[in-house]
């Protein structure tokens, strides 16, 4: 019955887990633990993959879980249990959306929720640069300003910008740029 | 059906070219949805992102849910996670059965640092499209500034920062009594569609 516990187990985290993917993995590291299902160092170089790779980063460790205890069907149905609660709650909520969106209080709620969302976001574009394109802790440290920043990825950085701006381009074919000079020059 | 089918395999590239949490498949979603088919208003897909982002659940999983349900109701839902998930599936499985060692995990760590920093910039392109398509009033400046200090120095979590936003959204439109006579068009209106 280790699709029943998986589907389950998973579930309860779709359920439980209130912030994405991130946000998701104490409940999955504890839930290695509880049977077992993987080492630490596994578990680690597991984060590492899903976060590096395409899709949800959640979805990934899913999938990653459910196939190392009983292989392709075991990812399925960790991966299905995970979405389970996001798709129904979403449905539900959708369907009273689609009723009430033109409500005038559900209107002045968005019109304050939208610049909200533009900070949200832009928090998350915060976040990524932080570590990867400068580091705070680095000039905590040091004192140094010269090593606030990472040379090499703030001119990438500033290059995608302008052909984005520029190119307007599909943002795969950013993406996908990215990836070959990231491997090219070991970022 | 054939839209059906449609949804199914944008949101099938949008799952294999997203790099990093909920917000990466924003720039895609508008460029495939918004730009390309005009299927959804941009400002449709940042409701339905600050949905996702403060309901249970992955995020990216409910904006997918959400936009696919805006687009063709359960069906359209169903097909467009599916179509997310389904990248996910078939890479990490590879992955798993492939890299038994993961010794190759490097090659992939240096593409995603570099890839990285691209979802940083399509997202700053992204921001400043919002705030240029919005009604650039010193209020909006004013909650985009407040929401992005709480999340980024404070570290309140973005379902606080929603709600807030919410609340102050209502608010400011009562104060400024737009709530008010919206409320009395909005009981005009669905009088008119009962008597209809």
């Amino acid at each position: 019955m280790i699709y029943l516990t998986l589907f389950f187990e998973f579930f309860k985290v779709g359920l439980f887990a209130l912030g994405g993917g991130l946000a998701a993995l104490p409940f999955l590291q504890d839930l290695i633990i509880k049977y077992g299902w993987m080492t630490a160092e596994e578990l680690l170089n597991m984060i590492a993959i899903s976060e590096s790779t395409p899709g949800a980063i959640g979805i990934n460790t899913a999938t990653f879980i459910g196939y190392n205890t009983t292989g392709i069907a075991g990812g399925i149905t960790a991966t299905l249990g995970l979405a389970a609660p996001s798709i129904i709650i979403i449905i539900i909520i959708a369907h009273y959306f689609q009723k009430f969106n033109e409500h005038p209080l559900v209107e002045s709620a968005f019109s304050g929720i939208r610049p909200a969302v533009a900070g949200l976001i832009a928090s998350a574009a915060f976040e990524l640069a932080q570590g990867g394109i400068f580091e705070l802790n680095k000039l905590q440290l040091n004192q140094n300003f010269k090593d606030f920043f990472d040379y090499k990825s703030l001119l990438l950085l500033v290059f995608i910008f302008i052909a984005i701006r520029k190119f307007k381009q599909h943002p795969i074919v950013y993406i996908v740029f990215a990836a070959v000079i990231g491997i090219i020059f070991k970022f | 059906m054939k839209k059906i089918l449609k949804i199914f395999f944008i949101f099938f590239k949008i799952g294999s070219f997203t790099f990093g949490g909920g917000y990466a498949m924003l720039p895609i979603i508008k460029r495939e949805l918004v730009d390309n088919l005009g299927w959804i208003k941009e400002k449709d897909i940042y409701n339905y992102y600050a949905i996702g982002q403060s309901t249970p659940g992955i995020i990216a999983v409910n904006t997918a849910t959400m936009t696919g349900y805006s687009l063709q109701g359960i069906k359209g839902a169903l097909a467009a996670t599916a179509g997310f998930i389904l990248p996910s599936l078939i890479i990490i499985t590879l992955i798993a059965s492939f890299f038994k060692r993961f010794q190759e995990i490097n090659l992939f760590q240096h593409a995603f640092a570099a890839v990285q920093i691209t979802v940083v910039a399509l997202i700053l392109d992204i921001v400043i499209k919002m705030w240029q398509k919005s009604d650039k009033s010193k209020v909006s400046l004013f909650l985009f500034l407040l929401s992005f200090l709480l999340l980024v120095v404070f570290n309140i979590s973005p379902v606080f920062v929603v709600l807030g936003a919410a609340g102050s959204g209502i608010l400011i439109q009562y104060l400024r009594g737009n709530l008010q006579t919206a409320y009395q068009n909005y009981k005009e209106e669905t009088k008119d569609s009962d008597q209809l």
